[in-house]
């Protein structure tokens, strides 16, 4: 699969890569961010909501700063990394999968301090309709620059020749599916996304907020494959994890 | 129409500039800032939440329509102190200690707020004690505490299990919601109430309010 992604540069002779996003890059579908509002596909859309969504996409496109960074990392590297501070919960998915991985990198994208202060701005104004509309196309675009970072670190493996047949990589973030958002302290220490504007508050979440890091696992794509009987499992209600494996069972591997 | 009606319909329309006029026509009327409130305001956002618990009508029509009715309410605001008209109830909300993500816990506020209700709005990433201090002192009836992260919901358990330890459980009563919490999990945590969006939220403290 081809990087989708503007450019990139790697940082000297190290495995570290510089993800270098456009805001057309990181510009999420229309349809995509009104099913992150609650309105389905087919439904009518009234002139209000159209102009809203206008109004939104023109104040994203002009705060928007895309960036990333990505690091590739030994098995027993993430090994150090993955336990945190000790708040992991006893059985992960993430722990049962990189020990079987060919490949790991570590990654950051964030959209930048712009599209916070513009939210921050709408919150003080009390123009809600306005910042829950931006709110839901950045959060659709973060996770869109994650999505990038994911293929721009398959393209990374081919290009030093990595292929498997049954191949296929898959990232996974502090916060979710067992993994303690605490983790966050170790991934910034190995990454230092500091480098794209990136920080962690005390409580260990990123700021900027429209912000997404983990960890991108490559191997055999049946290592990603897990039923949804963990403990923490039965809190969650999103069971996005569902989608993501269905996405990953369907894709055509590059 | 009258302008109580004519009231309700602006703030359905989401149309701010004529609920301010109104708003302000009535009170020049002598209608009674209560009514302008009862009749006017919070008349049109349940027929806004009305629409949007059967889907006819989508969260950002909600969200025009709250901006719409908080043009009425800086208005009526001073007359409703001065008048010593209490709302419906006092609410103390937040996302929880560790999480950021408050969206859900805003449209919740803003639902509470078109429901007539008071809210103290923490923000984000709020520490049990202060969630708990936060109610007592202001004489608030409910929290309300909301997750977006798994790993962020035993905090929720902790605001449930201070206010218990402050002998404040059968007093402030606790809802909890957010993407990854379920009823079992509030009944597990022994919150009184989960509220699986932000309209339910509001009926579900509705009822909270009524069984003190």
């Amino acid at each position: 699969m081809p990087c989708p992604t503007s450019g990139s540069r790697r940082d000297g002779a190290s495995d570290l890569v510089i993800l270098e996003f456009t805001p057309a890059d990181v510009a999420p579908a229309r349809t995509d961010v009104l099913a992150q509002l609650g309105i389905p596909e087919a439904a009518d859309v009234s002139p209000r909501i159209e102009r809203l969504y206008e109004a939104a996409a023109e104040l994203f496109t002009e705060r928007v700063a895309p960036a990333g960074v990505l690091e590739e990392i030994s098995v027993a590297e993430f090994a150090d990394v993955y336990p945190g501070e000790g708040r992991n919960e006893p059985r992960s998915p993430v722990a049962e999968i990189f020990s079987r991985a060919e490949h790991l990198a570590l990654f950051a994208v964030t959209l930048g301090e712009g599209i916070s202060q513009a939210l921050q701005r709408c919150f003080v104004a009390e123009d809600l309709a306005l910042a829950y509309t931006l709110d839901a196309l950045a959060s659709v675009a973060a996770d869109g620059a994650a999505e990038l970072a994911e293929r721009r670190f398959d393209g990374v493996l081919h290009e030093q020749g990595w292929s498997t047949p049954d191949g296929a990589v898959l990232r996974y973030s502090p916060g979710y599916c067992g993994w303690d958002v605490t983790g966050q302290r170790k991934l910034f220490t190995f990454l230092r996304p500091g480098r794209i504007g990136l920080s962690l508050t005390e409580s260990c979440l990123m700021q900027p907020l429209k912000s997404v890091s983990g960890v991108i696992i490559a191997g055999t794509r049946t290592i990603h494959r897990f039923p949804p009987t963990y403990d923490f499992c039965d809190r969650c209600e999103t069971r996005t994890c569902r989608d993501r494996l269905a996405t990953l069972f369907r894709r055509e591997h590059a | 129409m009258t302008v109580l009606t004519e009231i309700a319909d602006a703030v359905i329309q989401g149309d701010g500039a004529r609920v301010a006029e109104a708003t302000r026509r009535g009170i020049a009327e002598g209608t009674a800032p209560k009514r302008i409130l009862d009749e006017g305001l919070i008349a049109g956002m349940t027929v806004i939440g009305d629409r949007f618990r059967v889907h006819e009508i989508f969260l950002p029509d909600v969200l025009l329509a709250a901006k719409a009715m908080y043009a009425g309410m800086d208005t009526l605001k001073p007359l409703l102190v001065r008048d010593g008209i209490p709302s419906i109830g006092k609410v103390v909300i937040g996302s929880v200690r560790g999480d950021l993500h408050d969206i859900g816990k805003n449209l919740v506020g803003i639902m509470l707020k078109g429901a007539g209700f008071e809210v103290i709005d923490l923000g984000h990433d709020v520490a049990p004690e202060r969630m708990v201090r936060t109610a007592v002192e202001q004489g608030a009836s409910v929290i309300g505490m909301s997750a977006l992260l798994t790993t962020t919901m035993p905090a929720m358990r902790e605001v449930v299990q201070l206010l218990r330890a402050q002998g404040q459980g059968g007093t402030i009563r606790t809802i909890v919601g957010g993407a990854p919490v379920t009823a079992a999990f509030a009944r597990e945590i022994g919150a009184d109430a989960y509220g699986f969006d932000a309209g339910n939220a509001v009926d579900v403290v509705k009822d909270l309010v009524r069984r003190r």
